[in-house]
């Protein structure tokens, strides 16, 4: 009978035309609903990838290993022995782990950098040219991050952080200009690319100053290095590639590799899976909330479609006397909750579309909060997921309704006047 | 054309041995509300015939119309046998019981029971709905026995904007509409006055005379009179049947 579903829709529109505030509030219901569950999606999924775009900010698959004190006795040497890197130990380390790239820092936190009369105290890092790529340096147009050649002829160049090379230099272009970093000259050769950075082990990127590690290790003398960055191709890889650097520092340097203290490491792999499974639970959070706001419209359409079925026991009645089955009055029932829901879920889309549309119009740069935030972002699945729920709600809307109007006495109905 | 009305039609008519349309043997029928039990029928033991007239009385609280709505299969017996036209009703479920409304039983209520958002054509076409009539077939029906009943020029008409007597002949054409074994009408003249009502009995007795079977419950003495056969029902008993032989 193909008629059969065109006949259910007329007996729906025949019932909702009755009922047409209370449609249109149960359907308003529903539209908040759907807006705030992808509203609150969507901005899950901004924070997430707003995160994640922080994190990659320092440098992605990427870990910093800092040399410490031993804490265990190994081979009849004593606790407590300093472990101390040095710059041979960048080229030792990559010779035994060629996969791996590898760049040593030395820092000094307060560096005085003059241009003109203005002179700043300033964080300085000295590294290998690998750093800009390991630690996500990348130069503005028309300027560069250190090279090869920079390291080899400990050329006196200099690549500065955005925000840093804004307050030394204003709106003047820096890259060419010399300026000198503890009274000795530098050339700046490239300022930052600005980006989102939330990690940090020490000043945030954009406001230090990058010059070749053997240039800085010659003027100030110095052969210990404060870290070392590694980074691997692949987040699998990193923990094998921990392991190994131990060994080959424990080889080297004498210490327990099980020795914690002799070496301490920030494997962002690992902490970059405990930041996803946080902004999961985040997500599955204000999933949660959205959820249970849609649940409650989905209520209010049951609740309509209850009241549609007290009201109209007598008429149901009176079908059933005229030999209607189970199916004849449960699928108008059923269609009208499905399309109350369906209409309100379809509005409240639409609706959170062009929200969402209108905040990404907003400017983020300058607002913390908004830079921190991030944008909302809908994506298929938040939309698959809504569907999927809103499906769900109004199915079970017009279902349990629809089960109590079959479930009707046509005789008792039919008693009463 | 296969109407599902004209196969019945054909049984009608040779149906040579007597079977009774309605027979009742040993009914019972107890309503338990919370802890009152009440026995609106105690053992009824009814036959009636194809073609006859049957006029149901007695007081009220009698049990007539728990009566109506056993052999309208709106309610199943606590204990007995009920067949209609040679099948056995009881242990249909609920589905099984809505078909038999819809293809064997033809209701009149005494309140009509129009359903008020649809016209008077779709209200008539309703049952054929249920019973998986086309469209166009229903349509024609429709506009047949709403002729037939008198209300060619009203088809269109919302039950709100129809006089009593007019619902009542619409739901009269109503009940006709899947061409039933029995049609039974509970009150049809109660809520009318005196002339629709009159207008409304005519309609019913022309139907007899045309072969129909009518089991009527009423109060009103000059409708049972008009029934060649009064079952008078007092306490969940049958007390007096005219045609009891």
């Amino acid at each position: 009978m193909n008629r059969r579903p065109l006949v259910t829709w007329q007996l729906f529109v025949r019932t909702a035309s009755l009922q047409r505030k209370r449609a249109v509030l149960t359907i308003a219901a529903i539209t908040w609903g759907t807006v705030s569950i992808l509203l609150l999606l969507a901005f899950g999924q901004g924070l997430k990838e707003q995160l994640m775009r922080g994190r990659r900010g320092m440098g992605e698959n990427i870990a910093v290993i800092w040399p410490g004190n031993t804490s265990k006795v190994w081979q009849g040497l004593p606790t407590g022995r300093p472990v101390r890197l040095r710059m041979e130990d960048i080229d030792f380390l990559r010779a035994r782990m060629p996969d791996v790239e590898i760049a040593g820092e030395m820092t000094d936190w307060s560096a005085l950098v003059t241009w003109g009369t203005k002179t700043l105290n300033e964080p300085l890092v000295a590294s290998n040219w690998q750093f800009g790529e390991i630690r996500n340096h990348f130069a503005q147009p028309g300027g560069r991050f250190l090279d090869a050649l920079d390291e080899a002829q400990k050329r006196r160049v200099v690549f500065l952080g955005d925000h840093l090379a804004r307050e030394i230099f204003g709106k003047v272009q820096p890259v060419g200009k010399r300026i000198t970093i503890n009274s000795l000259p530098y050339t700046v050769i490239g300022v930052m690319e600005h980006k989102m950075q939330m990690g940090s082990y020490g000043p945030p990127d954009e406001n230090h100053a990058v010059v070749p590690i053997t240039t800085f290790a010659a003027q100030m003398s110095r052969q210990y290095l404060n870290d070392l960055v590694i980074k691997v191709r692949r987040p699998g890889l990193m923990a094998g590639a921990l392991e190994r650097l131990r060994h080959v520092l424990a080889a080297k340097y004498r210490f327990d590799p099980a020795d914690e203290q002799a070496i301490s490491v920030w494997d962002t792999v690992k902490s970059s899976q405990t930041m996803d499974n946080l902004t999961l639970g985040i997500q599955l959070f204000l999933g949660l909330m959205g959820a249970l706001t849609l649940f409650i419209g989905g209520i209010g359409v049951a609740n309509i479609m209850y009241a549609v079925v007290k009201e109209r026991t007598r008429e149901i009645g009176v079908q059933m006397a005229l030999g209607a089955k189970r199916g004849w009055i449960t699928g108008p029932i059923v269609m009208q909750g499905l399309v109350y829901t369906l209409v309100g879920g379809a509005t409240g889309m639409i609706i959170s579309v062009v929200l969402v549309l209108l905040i990404g119009l907003i400017p983020t740069s300058g607002n913390q909060a908004l830079e921190f935030l991030g944008k909302p972002q809908l994506s298929w699945p938040i939309s698959v997921a809504t569907a999927v729920i809103l499906g769900m709600i109004g199915t079970a809307a017009g279902y349990f309704p629809a089960r109590r109007a079959a479930e009707v006495d046509p005789a008792e109905s039919l008693r009463y006047e | 054309m296969n109407w599902p009305w004209s196969s019945k039609k054909e049984e009608r008519r040779t149906g040579e041995e007597r079977v009774p349309i309605i027979r009742m043997r040993g009914i019972r029928k107890v309503y338990e509300k919370g802890t009152v039990t009440v026995e609106a029928l105690r053992g009824i033991d009814l036959d009636v015939d194809k073609g006859q007239f049957v006029a149901v009385v007695g007081p009220s609280g009698s049990g007539k119309s728990s009566l109506l709505n056993l052999i309208g299969c709106l309610d199943t017996p606590t204990e007995g046998r009920y067949e209609l036209n040679g099948e056995p009703v009881g242990g249909l479920d609920r589905d099984g019981l809505a078909e038999i409304r819809n293809r064997r039983i033809g209701f009149v209520f005494q309140n009509f029971n129009l359903l008020p958002q649809l016209s008077a054509l779709e209200n008539v076409e309703m049952p054929m709905l249920f019973g998986g009539v086309s469209a166009r077939q229903r349509r024609q029906r429709a506009q047949e026995l709403l002729e037939k009943v008198g209300l060619g020029d009203r088809m269109t008409h919302k039950p709100a904007e129809l006089s009593g007597g007019q619902m009542q002949r619409v739901a009269v054409a109503r009940a006709l509409a899947m061409d039933p074994d029995v049609i039974l009408a509970d009150e049809p003249t109660g809520n009318l006055d005196t002339s629709s009502g009159s207008d409304v009995l005519s309609l019913l007795g022309q139907l007899w005379e045309q072969g129909s079977t009518l089991v009527v419950v009423t109060h009103d003495m000059s409708m049972a009179e008009r029934a060649p056969r009064i079952v008078e029902i007092r306490d969940g008993l049958i007390v007096h049947d005219t045609g009891r032989a």
